[in-house]
């Protein structure tokens, strides 16, 4: 299990109850007592952190290395029956951005989203989430393939941006992030996007454009990251945690202001300390979602859907 | 040799009958350093006679340039950003706002206005850059959909100039909302059939590369001009390279495929009127 740095008092905890096993193994002392009052301590100190997160802290839950990722959730909620597709039929496969379609009971869905990687190893092979132009087309490309076979789709968004690097400008990922919110727009099928961890900007925005937008508990939403905020804005790095708060990038701010549309609770301790739970909170809310969707005519889901982009916007006029 | 001879030390000349060159009224292009007049500069669009470059307008200089006797009509003028984050930095956004507003004498990064252009009707939506980097934010979102809607109700040609940063981080994911807003308002103009030409100028990056200005029906730009999604230093950051030269320019985005055209400014408004008589509107 990874600590992050307000997690302290959960490891020290930890620790102690580790050693209070030991002993018992070893020794013939009663332990039993202690082990009950260790674990009861870690019960009320996860509580108490996780009941006053900062807005920086639930961007650091947002990355922690073992929370899950686009494909936990698929294979879950599809019960293992999701088969992947692959490319953008025109340059290369993303390995940034998966797609496919999935069982969801007797429903077949459109699976899309980031992909980031759980080692060293497949992070690279992921690009750290970062889709390139090739990522947002082949991402197109199935959800029009849905929209022909009028099934639904359900995106995941988990990235740290859209790929900066100079194929992807050469290539178009202005053009190709464009392209997909226009075309997202009409999708004339059920789209829901859940932000699963992060969600930083055009990147995100990219596979974002849905009927529903829903948040995780624990991920972030914005224009830019708090890092490089604080790097534009307060010209050093010194300034994440206060950029995280101005930015009003949480899943209560961003739900507050109207810039989406429900928030998933998360288990005690953030997605990654009980997978199961989580992945089982979702399933609910889509199935909850893709029937109350699947109810309305498609153009009216089209002219809410666009109706509610275009209501965002606070102006003085 | 004597007069050759410097007879008096120092500047003898008196503060009281120096003659000072009145302040603009020669222009330097900031790319050749060729030397011109001013007007000789304005007459030919802002734009360097020797070497062609385009130095950055605004709103102003790019309706006087092209509709037709410089008359137009300016919509939501007085639409002004609200703070709903109530954001502050090393500032408060309110702040500069206000700043930004007495500097400019703009209301926001945007203005709208219809006209014609060598006799066609068309509605221009063009940015100030001088207005906090001609950032995209919820005035920039709502004045674009207003003006389609006037598109759509009086069928009329849409253009959009943009020079921008891109979103206004102030705003933050009202910002990048503005992204989807104004995208899915596109939709309804392409489904009006009514023509959309996106004008891409010196610079033009981040959110709005990634929405609207990408989504012309053409795309035309400026030569020279800065074009990019994420901005050169970034894209360096990233690769740990030097970038190859002419990158990002408007020469090498059409050259990778996403530009129709790149346009001198002192043919834009032939150019803009001979695409109207294209599209028969």
């Amino acid at each position: 299990m990874a600590y992050l740095d307000f997690e302290k008092p959960l490891e020290e905890l930890n620790d102690q109850l580790e050693k209070a096993r030991q002993l018992g193994q070893k020794g013939k002392m009663d332990v039993t007592s202690l082990i009950t009052e260790i674990e009861k301590k870690m019960v009320e100190a996860r509580k108490k952190i996780y009941s006053d997160l900062t807005p920086w802290q639930r961007v650091q839950l947002s990355r922690h290395p073992e929370r899950p990722y686009s494909l936990d959730y698929i294979n879950a909620i599809s019960d293992g029956t999701f088969m992947e597709f692959f490319g953008d039929r025109s340059v290369k496969d993303d390995k940034a951005m998966i797609g496919g379609f999935g069982m969801m009971g007797n429903q077949s869905v459109m699976f899309i989203g980031q992909q980031k990687g759980n080692n060293t190893k497949m992070r690279q092979y992921r690009n750290f989430g970062m889709p390139n132009p090739e990522g947002y087309r082949k991402a197109l490309r199935l959800m029009k393939l849905a929209e022909k076979f009028n099934k639904p789709i359900v995106t995941f968004i988990d990235t740290p941006g859209a790929f900066p690097g100079l194929e992807a400008e050469e290539r178009g990922q202005g053009e190709a992030i464009a392209r997909n919110l226009y075309e997202m727009s009409i999708l004339k099928v059920p789209v829901i996007c859940i932000i699963i961890g992060e969600g930083a900007s055009g990147g995100a925005l990219g596979i974002g454009i849905g009927d529903r937008v829903l948040m995780l508990e624990n991920t972030w939403y914005s224009v830019i990251s708090p890092e490089s905020c604080s790097s534009i804005l307060w010209r050093n790095w010194d300034n994440k945690e206060k950029a995280a708060e101005a930015l009003k990038l949480t899943a209560n701010d961003m739900s507050g202001l109207g810039l989406i549309d429900d928030i998933i609770k998360e288990p005690l301790g953030g997605a990654h300390s009980n997978p199961a739970e989580i992945f089982e909170s979702v399933r609910k809310k889509v199935t909850e979602l893709l029937e109350e969707l699947s109810n309305m005519d498609s153009q009216s889901r089209v002219d809410n859907r666009i109706a509610k982009f275009c209501s965002m916007g606070v102006i003085e006029d | 040799m004597s007069w050759f001879k410097r007879i008096k030390e120092g500047i003898t000349t008196s503060t009281k009958e120096k003659k000072e060159t009145p302040e603009g009224l020669w222009h330097k292009c900031s790319s050749c350093n060729a030397i011109v007049p001013t007007e000789e500069h304005v007459a030919s669009m802002y734009v360097c006679n020797k070497c062609d470059f385009h130095d950055r307008i605004g709103s102003e200089e790019y309706f006087s340039i092209l509709f037709d006797e410089g008359q137009y009509t300016e919509y939501n003028a007085n639409l002004t950003a609200a703070d709903p984050l109530h954001f502050a930095d090393t500032k408060k956004y309110t702040d500069r706002l206000k700043d930004s507003i007495s500097k400019t004498g703009l209301k926001d990064a945007i203005r709208s206005a219809s006209g014609l252009v060598n006799g066609h009707p068309l509605l221009v939506c063009c940015m100030d850059f001088k207005f906090i980097g001609g950032s995209m934010g919820s005035v920039m979102g709502e004045k674009i959909a207003r003006a389609i809607d006037i598109c759509i109700e009086k069928r009329m040609p849409l253009m959009i100039i943009s020079k921008s940063g891109g979103a206004r981080m102030m705003e933050a994911a009202f910002s990048l909302m503005q992204m989807a807003k104004t995208s899915a308002k596109l939709t309804q103009l392409s489904e009006a059939k009514i023509p959309y030409i996106s004008l891409l100028t010196d610079p033009t990056t981040g959110g709005v590369t990634a929405s609207f200005a990408m989504l012309g029906d053409l795309n035309i730009a400026e030569p020279g001009a800065l074009i990019a999604f994420a901005g050169p230093r970034v894209v360096k950051e990233t690769i740990g390279k030097d970038l190859p030269k002419g990158f990002q320019t408007s020469e090498f985005v059409l050259e990778h495929g996403f530009l129709d055209r790149i346009v001198n400014r002192k043919e834009l408004k032939t150019n803009i009127s001979q695409i109207l008589t294209f599209f028969g509107v």
